[in-house]
């Protein structure tokens, strides 16, 4: 039941992305092209999905807990730090390089373009090289403190 | 290449990506963040954690499939750029949204709905970057 509802849940997002608009590069690259040729589009993608969930998550935490887990698990960091802002910042250069972002490029491997298979690779290599970095600044740091 | 203005079309299918979040906290409640969940399902963070992770993925692929049930064609995909800058910013976009800890789907509106400080700040930054970015290349650079 828990894998069948969360196949469900996917099916919704996959199904929102493909109608949206946010599986095209051409069309999110567009919206951000205010100099050239815009497509305001992706405003009433953010803001159909901002005030739905802005709603839904106030009805769901009304309850003491979700339906098959035992707590909300919601970050509660609250601090602007530079990790943050600059993986932001980086974030932001590669998806204007591409078109992609990972939430477009992931339901869009089910159209079976190859440009696609091609980005979420070297996505998921970028996400790979980026964890070891930190884990070995972790070491570093720690065996640095240590001594 | 020009794109058609589907102010309704993109609206509803927000509206679907807002559902998936909203039901993902109901049932699981979990962020629904494509780069936390992804990540997750290739480096799980704790045992047991990976099977609902697979279970999403599944379901986000299976998308298209169901709009071309609905509609009879596949939901279009075209790549303006080339294979090189796929690659170059597929590679870019997952070491930022790694050190940032999440992107559109997880920051911009799960967070955003949230109302938090961080990922309000990280929204406002990778819609600047990203804006400043799609300027260079097409009116800097000329690609």
């Amino acid at each position: 039941m828990r894998l069948f509802l969360a196949y469900v849940i996917g099916l919704v997002f996959g199904l929102g992305i493909s109608i949206s608009g946010m599986a095209n590069p051409a069309k999110v690259l567009n919206f951000f092209d205010f100099a050239g040729s815009w497509d305001p589009s992706l405003a009433f993608v953010m803001g159909g999905a901002f005030v739905v969930a802005f709603i839904g998550y106030r009805l769901v935490f009304r309850r003491p807990a979700p339906l098959l887990a035992p707590r909300f698990a919601v970050p509660g960091n609250t601090r602007l730090d530079a990790k943050l802002l600059g993986g932001a910042a980086v974030f932001g250069i590669g998806w204007g390089i591409s078109g992609f972002c990972p939430g477009g490029s992931l339901p869009a491997l089910g159209t079976g373009n190859t440009e696609v298979y091609i980005f979420t690779g070297a996505l998921l290599a970028g996400i790979i090289a980026a964890k070891l970095l930190m884990q070995f600044t972790i070491k570093w740091s720690s065996a640095r403190a240590a001594a | 290449m020009l794109t058609d203005f589907t102010p309704w079309q993109s609206l509803f299918g927000g509206s679907l990506i807002g559902l998936a979040s909203v039901l993902l906290m109901l049932v699981h409640g979990r962020i629904m963040g494509a780069t936390g969940i992804l990540a997750g399902a290739f480096v799980p963070e704790a045992p047991g954690d990976r099977g609902w992770r697979i279970a999403i993925l599944a379901g986000m692929v299976s998308g298209p499939l169901v709009f071309w049930l609905a509609t009879g064609a596949m939901p279009a995909v075209e790549v303006p750029v080339s294979t090189t800058m796929m690659i170059v910013g597929g590679f870019i976009v997952g070491l930022g949204v790694t050190f940032g800890s999440g992107c559109t789907s997880g920051h911009g509106v799960c967070g955003m709905a949230r109302l938090s400080r961080r990922s309000i700040a990280a929204t406002l930054t990778f819609m600047l970057t990203t804006a400043a970015t799609v300027y260079v290349v097409r009116h800097v650079m000329g690609g």
